[in-house]
C-alpha cells in the first residue's frame, strides 16, 4: 500500500517537473539564417551541428564558401561528412588549425539539442503549409 | 526504520510539489487576470519576441553541451553593426558599405577585392506594386556571378519568370531571401519594389530632353 502511494507520488512529481520544465524553458529564438545539420550526426552518435551564418558572414563574403568551396544553397544539400572535412574540403578548408580552429573541437559545432531536423532556422519555408501532395502519408 | 526513511523523503518531495504548484498557480492567475480584459489595447498584436539570444538560451543549442560556452553571443558581435528590423536585426549591406564589417572575398587573401558590377535590372511587375529595381552592385559585393548565373537566373532579358509565390517557396530570389539574406515580410516589400511605376529612366529623360531641342 505504502509502496503504491509512493509510486504514484513519484510519477506525479515527475509529471509536475516535466510540466514545470516545459513552462520554464524559453521558446526557440535562434538566429535567423543559422543552419541545423543532422543528416548523419545523430545516426552516428553525435549531437546535431548548428552552423551560425551570421558569424561567418562577418568574416567572409558568401562567395568564398558558396562559389569557391562548393557549398550549395540548401541545408544538407552539399553532402558534407567528417571525412571530407578532415581532407580539407568544405568546413575543413578553414577549420584546419590555420585559418580557424581545427576539427578536434567536436562540441563547438556539434552543439545542437537532440532530435533537431536539418533546417534553416527562421526560414520562410518553415512557416508555409506544405503542398497537399507532400502532406499525404 | 528502513520503512520509515523513504516515506520521510516522500513527504519532503510532496512539500516541493506543493511549493511548485503554489508558485505556478500564482503565475498562472496573474496571466489569467491580464487576459480577462476584452478591451485590451492592440488585442491581436503579438508581444515583441526577444531576439539575438545567447546560444545557451536560443532553444536550439544544448545548454549542457560542452562547446556552447565557447560560442559568441550574437548581441556582442552585432553591437556596432547597422541595425535592421527583420532577420538578424542587422542590415548586412549597409554594415558592409560603411566598413563596420570587412569580410574576406578570398579565403586566404584578406586584401582581395570583389569584382563589383554596377548594373540595375528593372523588372516591370504586374499589379499595383512599384517596379523592382534589382541592384547588381550590392549583390556582387557578396557573391560571385556563378552563384546565380545561369542556374538560378538565366542571364538574358525576359528569360526568367519570377513570382512572389516562387520566391516564398524558396526559388529564384527566395534561394537566399527568406533564408539567410533579408526575409520577405511586410517590412521589406519596398526594399525590392522601390521604383515607382511609370518613372522614366535617365536615358528616356535624356532622349525626351534632346527631342525638345
Amino acid at each position: 500500500m505504502n509502496h503504491a502511494i509512493r509510486k504514484t507520488g513519484l510519477s506525479g512529481l515527475l509529471v509536475m517537473l516535466l510540466t514545470v520544465w516545459g513552462l520554464a524553458s524559453p521558446p526557440a529564438r535562434a538566429e535567423y539564417g543559422d543552419l541545423v545539420l543532422n543528416e548523419h550526426a545523430e545516426k552516428e552518435g553525435m549531437p546535431p551541428v548548428i552552423f551560425p551564418h551570421w558569424f561567418h558572414r562577418i568574416r567572409f563574403r558568401c562567395k568564398v564558401c558558396h562559389a569557391d568551396l562548393g557549398f550549395q544553397f540548401k541545408a544538407g544539400g552539399s553532402g558534407i561528412n567528417m571525412l571530407k572535412i578532415i581532407d580539407g574540403k568544405y568546413c575543413g578548408a578553414c577549420h584546419n588549425g590555420e585559418i580557424a580552429w581545427s576539427v578536434e573541437n567536436c562540441n563547438i559545432c556539434h552543439s545542437g539539442k537532440p532530435g533537431l531536423k536539418t533546417q534553416v532556422i527562421g526560414s520562410r519555408l518553415g512557416t508555409l503549409a506544405p503542398p497537399r501532395a507532400a502532406s499525404k502519408p | 526504520m528502513n520503512v520509515q526513511m523513504p516515506s520521510l523523503k516522500f513527504i519532503v518531495l510532496l512539500f516541493i510539489v506543493a511549493a511548485l504548484l503554489l508558485v505556478f498557480g500564482v503565475v498562472h492567475q496573474a496571466g489569467a487576470a491580464e487576459r480577462k480584459n476584452p478591451n485590451v489595447f492592440n488585442r491581436l498584436l503579438k508581444p515583441k519576441k526577444p531576439f539575438n539570444l545567447p546560444p545557451a538560451k536560443d532553444g536550439y543549442h544544448d545548454p549542457e553541451g560542452e562547446g556552447v560556452a565557447y560560442l559568441q553571443p550574437p548581441k556582442e558581435a552585432f553591437k556596432d553593426l547597422v541595425p535592421a528590423k527583420v532577420g538578424n536585426h542587422v542590415d548586412w549591406v549597409r554594415s558592409l558599405e560603411s566598413g563596420k564589417i570587412t569580410p574576406r572575398y578570398d579565403r586566404l587573401d584578406p586584401k582581395a577585392k570583389p569584382i563589383v558590377m554596377d548594373l540595375n535590372i528593372v523588372r516591370e511587375v504586374k499589379g499595383s506594386m512599384p517596379d523592382v529595381a534589382y541592384p547588381h552592385k550590392q549583390h556582387t559585393e557578396w557573391l560571385d556571378c556563378s552563384n546565380c548565373h545561369p542556374a538560378i537566373f538565366i542571364p538574358q532579358k525576359g528569360a526568367n519568370q519570377i513570382s512572389m509565390a516562387a520566391i516564398l517557396m524558396g526559388q529564384k530570389c527566395g534561394v537566399c531571401h527568406g533564408k539567410v539574406a533579408f526575409p520577405i515580410t511586410a517590412k521589406t516589400c519596398r526594399k525590392c519594389h522601390s521604383r515607382p511605376k511609370g518613372r522614366k529612366g535617365k536615358k528616356a529623360k535624356a532622349k525626351k530632353a534632346a527631342s525638345k531641342k
